[in-house]
């Protein structure tokens, strides 16, 4: 977590306090937020987020200690450290009591401090990762875990919540690494069937006998070494959720299968006769625009209308920049856990190359330049060197758009090469020379006036 | 990179090897002309008669309102004990991306032990970068050898190096492009001020 997330509020009625330590935190890095009085601070801490709060203890209204009673009770994650100028034991000793972290007399020694503020924030940290760790292992997976702030992509978060505690089927639409799974394994937290299995499974990975067998489950001796009878994804997901990825990818065949297995919900083993009913959610994803594959008859029209119940459509990154900076610091974090090297966060000039790059591959690739980011950088903040976008972004522009006009550019270098002989520059490509020159005629390439195409003459 | 005043606002008398290797050291760091001044007054508002100390605070808004106009960055150097309220006391103080930093020897001079008036001039010349620093800018380094780290003690001070560390150089040089153009403008709206 960087330093600018951790969010400290400062109650105190003493303006100067206030200007004075909000000051000298500030130049740690942290996010301040002050409030003149409990009720005013009350208030904030209910907007919050807040990570730390340092409450004077004497205060008009509501004092010290009550705010540390209110805080404790509604948000006890939050350290709540009380200041004073005046220490008495008794006061001490209630405060923490009531759950403060720490009590600390005004004014207090630098040192106190930052060691104070250094170890609640790592404290918190060592929380947070253990939170982070668990979840990597068990890919378990929530909403409030798919970052965002775009409208659209909060309408479908919206809509992805509500249909997650219905039975139905749902097709989630978005290119690749827009988080499909993620979307996925979060509706099946959020579903009733949360404790019962999530089985994902790439259709576009395997030929289409083997997904046949690894979804429906084969009969003992149906194929050579089938030694056993094994169940399939289907019964695997008994009671759970059953993820399809890439469903746009499968064969006739088994579009044909699905759509009876999805009709009429039993499952037959391959090269067996008995059928087995399954109970599963299906959650099917796909980059492909299904509507066209129909139209063109790639995909069936029953099948796809049987998945199409709910349609969830994540945005592409490109259509949603102002959620790159959330999303850098929530992937930042972790990263620095997985790769247990800490960072801090991104520099300024960095954060502007992320936010200009157009990220074809998505929340993937932002994940796969921050982990290089991360592995390269030599300190706490990631400079825009460390993220190997800087040669990538200034090349793309430069680059043709089609393969047609790569072809053109560098065919027009090796003939640039070989001073315009064609017979070597149709070696170097290893296609034959009259390829080369219906090549050259096709893409407009024009002979020189000093003649440099003309054919060499050993030829 | 505009220019960086260095002004003794001490009331003891300035120390004129010491202050001028602070100024070389400051204009090697930071790659801006550093002048020395002799502060025609001193910051006597910002003294508190209850804690017997210098308000930092003060002292800041001192130096500021008598910066000298050809300079972006001013830096008071002094032999005051200095003091933000909520703290027993400070190194030296600097408003965040600001123009007015102070520095002083009170505690940098240790326990006057033999050996540590030697070591007053490195501290210095470290808390002068650390300082100038956060008008650039800069936030404290959790590199504990940067400038630009945080120190409550004198150990933290020693452990530290005169310079800035890698990352803190390149924020930096990307922070005086960006404030250095705020300086731009304003000379255009204020002739004067060339």
């Amino acid at each position: 977590m960087s330093k600018k997330n951790t969010r400290i509020l400062l109650i105190d009625d003493e303006e100067i306090v206030r200007e004075s330590l909000s000051g000298w935190l500030e130049k740690d890095g942290y996010t301040i937020g002050t409030a003149p009085d409990g009720l005013a601070g009350l208030k904030a801490v209910d907007e919050g987020p807040w990570s730390i709060l340092l409450v004077d203890l004497k205060m008009p209204g509501i004092d010290g200690l009550e705010v540390l009673r209110r805080v404790k009770a509604k948000s006890p994650e939050i350290a709540v450290v009380i200041m004073t100028a005046y220490a008495t034991v008794d006061t001490a000793v209630n405060a923490m009591k009531l759950g403060a972290f720490d009590y600390i007399v005004k004014p207090f020694d630098p040192e106190e401090v930052s060691l104070m503020v250094e170890k609640i924030v790592a404290q918190q940290a060592l929380v947070r990762e253990n939170v982070i760790l668990r979840k990597a292992l068990k890919r378990e997976y929530q909403f409030h875990d798919l970052v965002t702030k775009s409208a659209a992509m909060q309408g479908t978060l919206e809509l992805a919540r509500t249909a997650a505690r219905s039975p139905s089927t749902i097709l989630i639409l978005g290119e690749s690494g827009t988080g499909k799974e993620l979307l996925a394994r979060a509706v099946h937290a959020e579903s009733p069937r949360h404790d019962k299995p999530f089985i994902a499974m790439s259709c576009a990975a395997l030929t289409e006998t083997l997904l046949e067998s690894e979804l429906f489950g084969y009969e003992k001796g149906s194929f050579t070494g089938a030694a056993q009878r094994r169940e399939g994804r289907f019964v695997a997901a008994h009671g759970g959720t059953l993820f399809l990825d890439e469903i746009g990818d499968i064969s006739p065949k088994l579009q044909l299968d699905l759509l009876r297995v999805l009709e009429v919900r039993h499952v037959t083993r391959v090269g067996g006769t008995e059928s087995v009913a399954v109970d599963v959610r299906i959650i099917a994803a796909t980059n492909r625009d299904l509507l066209k594959a129909v139209a063109d008859g790639h995909f069936r029209q029953d099948l796809f209308y049987r998945l199409n119940v709910i349609t969830l459509t994540l945005a592409p990154l490109r259509e949603r920049k102002e959620d790159i900076p959330p999303l850098v610091d929530r992937l930042l974090e972790q990263l620095a856990v997985e790769l247990k090297k800490p960072v801090e966060g991104v520099s300024p000039e960095a954060m502007a190359l992320l936010l200009a790059h157009s990220w074809p591959g998505n929340v993937r690739e932002l994940r796969n330049v921050l982990e290089r980011g991360i592995v390269v950088s030599r300190g706490p903040l990631l400079l825009p060197a460390d993220l190997g976008l800087t040669l990538r972004g200034e090349e793309i522009p430069a680059h043709p758009a089609s393969l047609a006009e790569v072809e053109r550019q560098h065919i027009a270098a090796v003939l640039k090469n070989t001073a315009g002989n064609v017979t070597q520059a149709a070696r170097i490509l290893d296609i034959d020379r009259v390829t080369l020159y219906s090549k050259i005629h096709k893409l407009g390439l024009k002979r020189a006036d000093d003649g440099v195409f003309e054919p060499a003459t050993e030829s | 990179m505009s220019e960086v005043a260095l002004w003794w606002i001490g009331t003891g008398d300035a120390d004129n090897g010491l202050l001028e290797s602070v100024r070389t050291h400051v204009e090697q760091v930071f790659r801006a002309p550093a002048r020395l001044e002799l502060a025609g007054s001193r910051p006597d508002d910002a003294f508190d008669i209850r804690r017997n100390q210098h308000s930092s605070h003060r002292t800041l808004l001192w130096l500021e309102s008598r910066r000298p106009r050809r300079a972006g960055r001013i830096l008071g150097l002094t032999d005051a004990d200095l003091f933000i309220p909520v703290l027993t006391f400070v190194f030296g103080e600097a408003q965040l991306k600001g123009r007015a930093a102070v520095v002083s020897t009170a505690r940098l001079i240790g326990a006057g032990l033999p050996g540590e008036s030697a070591r007053l001039g490195r501290r210095l010349r470290t808390e002068a970068v650390h300082e100038l620093g956060h008008t650039f800018g800069l936030l404290h380094c959790r590199d504990s050898r940067c400038a630009m780290a945080r120190s409550s003690t004198l150990k933290d001070v020693d452990a530290k190096l005169p310079d800035l560390c890698e990352t803190c150089r390149a924020l930096f040089l990307e922070n005086a492009d960006e404030i250095g153009d705020f300086h731009e403008q304003e000379k255009h709206a204020d002739p004067a001020d060339r």
